[in-house]
């Protein structure tokens, strides 16, 4: 008896509670828009995402900054012992001079207000506050190291010959004015500028910087190349190219495994924003750098008779400078398609460099960075399937009824890319070559760098000097 | 039979082959060595601390050849590896007692051929 009045009471309580319940949510209903719950939660979940976006960004910049070992490594795996201690310098000093004069001068110039052809204001991030939720400093940061990728691309295509002197002059140049001027035309709307390659109807498409950054420091370092000349026994009295085998193949797939591991920075990254598009970035940035392994050794199996690991290793490298700026508009069969095309590409150029143009590159940085680069922006403009992937309205890739406006657009970049990049580097690289010299005197070449340039040995105590 | 021994330049070693398949000699062996001699050494540093290498880098040549051949041997190798400064090396030319090839068992003469 007793048991049942209770329940009964109960049961009268909660009808109670859920009618006074309905009849505030009918309340609430009435006077929706200024309900204080509802506007926190949004409040809260966009703080919670610009976090989120803060923490993916920096994340990725520290990827990409990884990315600056994996250059260390390659070079000097494919380059002489000598050199060694000489590429790992260039290396570091590149990376260290590149960011003050980035934090300095270059991010104003490129994200700056645009004053006509560039950016101009905020040196030295001035007037940011130290408010930690500052987009402006995770920006500076992720900028940073991009830049710093197109600086040290150049010193493999310049090692074993170049006056250290020489290289500190132009790592300067490169950070401060040539890549964040020509970045400002394709990328100054990312913050406070805007630039007329991305301001044009059909805006040029370059994702994570294939051009920007790549091809930029492709081309400079071809102009390096061709103002050094050779390194001395690379070219027989005949004028046929001999090989100069690099002396670890071992540390130069380390590095190669480096970069690939920081090019999940640098695609997915440039997204900036932490949703589920990271790992669809990842997953196409991905299936090109595989294309481009493979396509790279089944050509050198075929064309050279045998599975050469070196070419194999800048395939990979090929295909993921190609998709970096279609990354984030291609299908998985595009990125395929555009990887492996870039797999062939690094091999043929490699090869018409050396033997045709007689430029002596001797990591295939202009291979890989310069053509390869070029290709994967070009590639916008062929496989680009905004509508397919639910991101866009229309295609805008040739291939996929786009038309030819966004190829126009994209021979625009690359065009300019070059004339800027190429005109500007054999203009700097002369004018250094006439002030402080550009090239290591033959004695110094011969012995080596490291003995040269900064009097000591990579691998002391041990006898692996070769005859070249 | 003679036994030529040659400390050269290790850059001058491609130059120095090419010019002894020019005289028809196609046999040697190639070791790395260091030495010293009138070519001073160089100063190294290795973390402020300074210190000399006096012990250079040079390439040991050795040609056996029938007394026909020393001859055009000497000059081919002189002819590649001088440059006319102090390091440029030496060439040695000793008496060769025998030489025997293993797989066939064949003396003197015709075992260097």
């Amino acid at each position: 008896m007793n048991h049942d009045l209770v329940v009964n009471r109960l049961r009268k309580g909660f009808v109670l509670v859920l009618l006074f319940m309905m009849l505030a949510s009918l309340a609430v209903a009435e006077e929706a828009v200024v309900d204080p719950v509802t506007a926190a939660i949004e409040a809260a979940k966009e703080e919670m995402q610009s976090n989120i976006n803060i923490v993916w960004t920096c994340i990725a910049a520290f990827l990409v900054f990884f990315m600056q070992a994996g250059f260390a490594m390659v070079e000097a795996g494919f380059t002489r012992a000598k050199n060694a201690v000489n590429i790992l310098m260039k290396n570091l000093m590149d990376f260290s001079i590149g960011t003050l004069a980035f934090f300095v001068i270059g991010f104003s110039l490129m994200f700056g207000a645009n004053k006509g052809l560039f950016g101009w204001d905020g040196f030295g991030l001035s007037g940011v506050e130290g408010d930690g939720s500052d987009w402006n400093w995770t920006f500076m940061i992720f900028q940073t190291v991009f830049a710093g990728t197109a600086a040290t691309i150049v010193s493999g295509a310049m090692a074993g010959r170049t006056k250290f002197k020489a290289y500190i002059c132009y790592s300067v140049f490169i950070c401060a004015l040539i890549y964040p001027i020509f970045g400002s035309w394709a990328w100054g709307g990312l913050l406070n500028g805007g630039g007329w390659l991305e301001n044009l109807s059909t805006p040029f498409c370059d994702f994570a910087g294939s051009t920007v950054v790549h091809s930029i420091g492709g081309w400079l370092a071809l102009a390096g190349a061709i103002v050094l000349g050779p390194r001395l026994g690379k070219y027989g009295p005949d004028g046929k190219a001999k090989a100069i085998p690099g002396h670890n193949i071992t540390l130069a797939a380390l590095g190669v495994f480096i970069l690939w591991f920081g090019w999940f920075g640098f695609n997915p990254g440039s997204t900036t924003v932490g949703d589920g598009e990271i790992g669809r970035v990842a997953v196409i940035t991905n299936l090109a750098a595989a294309a481009g392994a493979i396509v790279a050794m089944i050509i050198s199996w075929t064309v050279g008779k045998k599975p050469d690991a070196s070419i194999s290793l800048n395939g990979a490298l090929a295909g993921l400078v190609a998709i970096t700026a279609p990354c984030y508009t291609v299908t998985p069969v595009g990125a395929i398609i555009i990887g492996a095309i870039a797999g062939v590409l690094v091999y043929f150029s490699v090869i018409f460099i050396d033997n045709v143009l007689k430029i002596d590159d001797p990591v295939g940085a202009v291979s890989v960075h310069g053509v390869c680069g070029a290709f994967g922006t070009l590639s916008c403009g062929l496989f680009n399937a905004e509508k397919v992937l639910g991101i866009g309205d229309a295609n805008g890739g040739l291939f996929y009824g786009g038309g030819f406006a966004q190829l126009g657009s994209q021979l625009a970049g690359v065009g300019a890319a070059f004339a800027w990049a190429f005109g500007l580097g054999m203009l700097m690289f002369t004018v250094i070559k006439v002030t402080v010299g550009l090239r290591a005197d033959k004695d110094e070449e011969i012995k080596g760098l490291d003995i040269g340039e900064h009097g000591m040995e990579a691998y002391a105590g041990f006898q692996i000097f070769s005859s070249t | 039979m003679k036994l030529i021994i040659a400390y050269i330049q290790p850059h001058k070693l491609e130059d120095v082959k090419t010019a002894l398949a020019a005289a028809d000699v196609g046999k040697m062996s190639v070791t790395n060595s260091l030495g010293c001699g009138a070519q001073q050494g160089y100063h190294e540093s290795y973390r402020g601390v300074g210190f000399d290498v006096n012990l250079l880098k040079k390439i040991r040549l050795e040609v056996a050849v029938n007394q026909e051949f020393a001859d055009k041997t000497v000059k081919a190798i002189i002819s590649a590896a001088r440059t006319g400064e102090i390091g440029d090396g030496k060439i040695f030319v000793l008496d060769l007692a025998e030489c025997i090839r293993i797989r066939t068992g064949e003396k003197g003469h015709d075992a260097i051929g």
